[in-house]
């Protein structure tokens, strides 16, 4: 271990507390028996036992994890082929630096411009079907889109890593496509897919822009319901919400971190 | 042993012809890529055709072309020329690049110091930033609500000082705007800088400080071109997304300071004037490529992930 500099240390502590000021706020705020004002009164978890109650909050919170579930696997398994493609393939340098050029899309273009061309390809698709009023169903679309490009990269870089030395034994051993697939590649590639996953459900979790422009009136997300409540007003149940919001993530990311340090 | 056919090739141990091996290729390939030409770069190219049209006057799309919405954004208009809308899309890039530089000087501290904690308690610390990494950005932004509320110290402190007048609150103000985007946007840098940090070659430091290199030249000459991969990252990561940022300004900005994602926002919202909102984005979507062109020529061992 390496001894630091106490000025980097002191910056570092201070950058914390800076990161966590706000969240340690609402926290203590959510668990104040007062509706209004910045005096505590009393301890209470009133405001917790509320949110159970209000329908709107809980259809939220249920599209939410819907939204970042069905997303997240659609854009692991379209994602994960694709890379296999991409990667296993003799594509000549031209097409591979198109393709490339796609994938990368999402990560260097502002999400509100794929939100706001989103908006108008499904307003134009309206003409079509009402399937793609805003609603559920464009917002799956949008998230799976920007999703696709994120665990692609993950998983490619993945295949990148693990070589081809292994699949070339096995197809020396008279492995079939589909034998090397499943039982060679597929297991080399988990981590990868898990990786990938993770990443892909964070971003749903993450994301507001891309569902506040194509949301309807049944398909709000927490996001979406918490950005529209401060604007009427800031209230303990929002802040009883959103520490849940924060504790749920501490959970998630815990667990994932068990989940991949044992590998 | 009879030789492979001319036709046959060798791909991997395989024996097989470049047709059907191209084709096995396209059956991976197809699924994702047509997922991304449909829903990516096809309404990409619509946005660019919508920016070229105008409105109805119940905001519906005609269809006659005209470049009437980028002179709009240029600032001209029946009126005269205003640079109200330059002068948005200017601050976009003026908030996206401090807020990316403070994250950056916050960051290396941050990296620095995690990365010099014990194994055990590493991880701990780890985990205190990718909380925040994975918590909405909705949230940590009205978070910022509380602590600048007028009843706040931050707020007493600045009425004492005459900063604000006594009583209101710090929001909305430039200053809540940086501390919401540069809270949100430092765990994008942290992380992939950390990675970096890590794996640090302490001898390159130890070698540069030998030769009496100031702390200023070890920085410059032996710590950045060794983290320059994490930190291409973390910029990239945050850079991008700032300048399109709607949230942020929208709830501690306010209007009077706008950047270029509530101009958006507003056209697809409220205004309900596609063809503009699509002029704009085209403007943010020119802005960010000059600017990571320019970051890439300066730098050009970047890589974009």
């Amino acid at each position: 271990m390496r001894r630091m500099h106490p000025v980097i240390t002191s910056l570092a502590l201070a950058t914390m507390f800076f990161l966590y000021l706000p969240l340690a706020g609402v926290a203590v705020f959510s668990v104040n028996s007062a509706r209004y004002g910045f005096v505590f009164q009393e301890f209470t978890f009133h405001w917790y036992a509320k949110l159970f109650t209000n329908q709107v909050v809980l259809e939220a919170a249920w599209n939410t994890l819907l939204l970042a579930m069905v997303s997240t696997i659609a854009a692991t398994v379209i994602g994960t082929i694709l890379a296999i493609g991409l990667a296993r393939f003799p594509w000549g340098k031209k097409l591979e630096t198109v393709l490339d050029v796609i994938l990368h899309i999402p990560v260097v273009t502002p999400d509100i411009i794929l939100a706001a061309a989103l908006v108008v390809a499904f307003g134009l698709l309206q003409y079509v079907s009402s399937l793609f009023e805003p609603g559920m169903v464009n917002m799956i679309l949008g998230h799976i889109t920007f999703e696709i490009s994120f665990v692609t990269l993950v998983v490619r870089s993945r295949l990148v890593a693990i070589g081809r030395d292994v699949e070339e034994a096995a197809r020396d051993l008279f492995a079939s496509n589909w034998y090397l697939l499943r039982h060679v590649i597929l297991p080399l590639l988990l981590p990868g897919i898990v990786a990938g996953a993770m990443l892909a459900f964070t971003l749903s979790l993450d994301d507001f822009v891309i569902s506040f422009f194509t949301f309807g009136p049944s398909s709000q997300t927490l996001p979406i319901y918490i950005f529209g409540a401060v604007r009427r007003g800031v209230t303990p149940e929002i802040h009883a919400l959103s520490t849940l919001v924060i504790l749920i993530t501490v959970i998630l990311v815990v667990g994932t971190e068990r989940l991949t340090r044992k590998k | 042993m009879t030789e492979p056919s001319p036709k046959n090739i060798i791909w991997y141990g395989e024996l097989t012809t470049q047709g059907s091996l191209m084709k096995r290729g396209l059956g991976f390939l197809s699924p994702g890529m047509v997922w991304l030409l449909v829903l990516l770069v096809l309404p990409g190219l619509v946005l660019v055709a919508v920016s070229l049209i105008t409105r109805g006057s119940y905001g519906q799309l005609l269809w006659n072309f005209t470049s009437e919405n980028y002179t709009r954004l240029l600032g001209f208009s029946v009126f005269g020329w205003t640079a109200d809308y330059l002068r948005i899309l200017w601050r976009s890039v003026v908030v996206a690049f401090f807020t990316t530089l403070l994250s950056v000087v916050l960051a290396y501290p941050l990296s620095f110091f995690i990365a010099a904690r014990p194994e055990r308690t590493r991880y701990f610390w780890l985990t205190l930033v990718i909380v925040p990494f994975w918590t909405n950005m909705v949230i940590r932004t009205y978070a910022w609500f509380l602590i600048l509320a007028p009843e706040m110290p931050l707020a007493k402190a600045a009425g004492w000082l005459g900063l604000v007048s006594a009583g209101s609150p710090l929001y909305p103000s430039a200053f809540a705007v940086y501390l919401g985007m540069i809270s949100i946007f430092l765990p994008f840098v942290t992380l992939p800088l950390y990675a970096s940090v890590e794996r640090l070659d302490w001898s390159l430091v130890e070698a540069a400080q030998d030769l009496y290199a100031s702390r200023i030249r070890v920085f410059t000459q032996a710590i950045i071109p060794q983290t320059m991969p994490g930190l291409s990252v973390g910029i990239i990561l945050t850079f991008v997304p700032a300048m399109g940022m709607f949230v942020v300004p929208d709830m501690l900005g306010g209007a009077k300071y706008m950047l270029v994602g509530n101009l958006i926002q507003q056209q697809f919202g409220a205004s309900r004037d596609w063809p503009f909102g699509a002029a704009i984005s085209m403007g943010l979507m020119v802005l960010t490529m000059i600017s990571l062109q320019l970051y890439r020529r300066k730098f050009r061992e970047v890589e974009l992930v």
